[in-house]
């Protein structure tokens, strides 16, 4: 498919790699309409910041008047949610789980230790910046954000979906060696993918 | 049997019909819930949506034909299971004998499915599978001794003569057999794998079970089952011992168009009670399931079946 031709290698000022927006015809936007209608979500809850999750899918807030909801496995899901810090040891779960999602999937970071690595920013052990490792679609700030900034980033991702410009996807398939050297980094991969623990740099 | 065109379009069309009731009931029994969690809940269409975006995905992971096939044979074996029953009184397929051709017709959807996860190879689908297969062993055995016993006391073995047999006021087959009834209702509760009988896909404990590596157009066929399926067994349930809704004479159209409507809603009724049955309980494990349908359930479609038994020997 022409939408789909890599532009490997492109990076914009901030040296982040970048990507074309695909080309959409009648069907692919309604799919994504449909997309952006029922957002199944994988958290990851790996850090403090998930405890704000409950009440935004239970009576309060209640998630699922926009069609969102929980997914059990990541084959499942729509959405990846990393709802916190990560850690070196953790990073290689999340690459996992991202890998076995399937297209168009997108990332949300949650909370500043997403972002910069938040208050563990000169922690040893924690990875700072999601975005080197995975494509990350958006962002939400705070520490932990509230329901209302979680509700807030939904909606500006719902409009990305109906637009088409939610290509954290895209990018990934584009600028895969990117990633995997940033990866490569930080854990090594086995044969198989098997669980080996981290070698710490 | 020969085919009109009549029972060629209603080929077509009843799947159809079960296709829309099924995501129909689904959106509805979501919004259901909801208002029990005092939530909004989402749109009644939801699950239109849900199956759109599925079958939207760019991409679909399979591990191998067999996972393809498993996805087809429970929508076939679904499929096959609503031509048989009577939805307003008539079905496409009824012969001598059907109900005991759908009662092995039930299971090859799930079959279908244990087959295609299977594949996957995934531990949680194999607990999954396991699970079911057993929830069925449970179940079965109450709901068969159920199907003897209306069977005989209406002396067909054709479901259509069941649904015939119940015609007029006050005859439906709830109030004649009762206990039954009740037996019936419990094993719909396993069978449509609501709560407390959801072992099988259990999603906080092996991740969905059988779904589990199940993602894309793969889903999007599951759920198509699964809601089909709560159609069939729902709509088994109203055919059985609720006169198939048959109230208006079925000879004319809109006679026709009206049971189909009272059906739906008998049906929906139905799936609404095991619905809110699932909504205040958790999940009991395989051996209290085990405990209980072979409990309660049995002895009361052992109670029936005996009644029947005797009444047709002309004791009482
Ligand atoms: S951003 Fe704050 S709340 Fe979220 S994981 Fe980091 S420290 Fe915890």
């Amino acid at each position: 498919m022409s939408e789909d031709e890599p532009t490997g290698g492109l990076l914009d000022q901030d040296g982040r790699p970048i990507t074309n927006l695909p080309e959409r015809g009648f069907v692919r936007k309604v799919a994504d309409w449909a997309s952006a209608r029922s957002m199944w979500l994988l958290w990851y809850c790996t850090g403090c910041g998930a405890v704000e999750l409950p009440p935004s899918f239970t009576s309060r807030y209640d998630m699922e008047r926009y069609g969102i909801g929980p997914m059990a496995t990541p084959r499942q899901a729509d959405i990846f949610l990393i709802t916190g810090y990560l850690s070196v040891k953790t990073v290689k779960r999340i690459v996992r789980s991202y890998e076995q999602m399937q297209d168009p999937k997108y990332v949300l970071g949650h909370g500043s230790c997403t972002i910069d690595g938040g208050m563990y920013w000169d922690s040893y052990a924690t990875v700072k910046d999601v975005g080197l490792y995975i494509p990350v679609d958006l962002y939400i700030a705070g520490c932990m954000p509230r329901p209302e900034a979680i509700f807030q980033t939904f909606e500006k991702l719902q409009d990305m979906i109906i637009k088409g410009e939610a290509v954290g996807w895209k990018k990934y398939k584009d600028n895969y060696s990117w990633y995997r050297k940033n990866q490569d980094n930080v854990f090594k991969r086995g044969p198989d993918w098997a669980l080996e623990e981290p070698e710490l740099r | 049997m020969t085919f009109s065109t009549t029972s060629w379009v209603m080929i077509f069309l009843t799947p159809i019909l079960a296709f829309i009731l099924g995501h129909l009931f689904l959106g509805i029994s979501r919004k259901f819930t909801a208002r029990i969690h005092r939530r909004v809940g989402p749109p009644v269409m939801q699950q239109f949506i849900d199956v759109m975006k599925l079958f939207g995905k760019r991409e679909s992971t399979t591990h191998s034909w067999v996972q393809d096939m498993g996805a087809l044979f429970a929508v076939i074996g679904v499929i096959a299971s609503i031509l048989f029953i009577p939805i307003g009184g008539e079905a496409v397929l009824s012969f001598q004998g059907d109900l005991i051709v759908l009662a092995y017709l039930l299971v090859i959807a799930p079959l279908g499915m244990a087959l295609g996860t299977g594949a996957t190879g995934n531990p949680n689908s194999a607990i999954g599978v396991s699970r079911g297969l057993m929830l069925m062993m449970a179940y079965e055995l109450p709901f068969a001794m159920v199907l003897v016993a209306v069977m005989l006391y209406y002396d067909t073995a054709s479901l259509g003569d069941i649904v015939a047999a119940q015609k007029g006021a006050f005859n439906w087959a709830i109030l004649a057999l009762p206990l039954s009834a009740i037996a019936a209702d419990l094993s719909l509760q396993a069978m449509l794998g609501e709560k407390p009988f959801d072992q099988p896909v259990a999603p906080s404990e092996i991740a969905s079970g059988p779904m589990v590596e199940f993602g894309g157009k793969y889903l999007g066929m599951l759920m198509v089952w699964h809601a089909m399926s709560i159609v069939v067994e729902a709509g088994l349930f109203v055919d059985l011992f609720l006169g198939g809704g048959v109230i208006f004479p079925g000879d004319s159209v809109l006679g026709l168009i009206g049971n189909i409507i009272v059906w739906a809603i008998l049906a929906l009724m139905m799936w609404l009670i095991s619905v809110s049955i699932n909504t205040v309980f958790g999940r009991f494990k395989m051996g209290q399931s085990l405990k209980f349908y072979w409990g309660v359930p049995t002895l009361l479609a052992l109670l029936s079946l005996s009644y029947v038994v005797i009444s047709n020997l002309g004791v009482i």
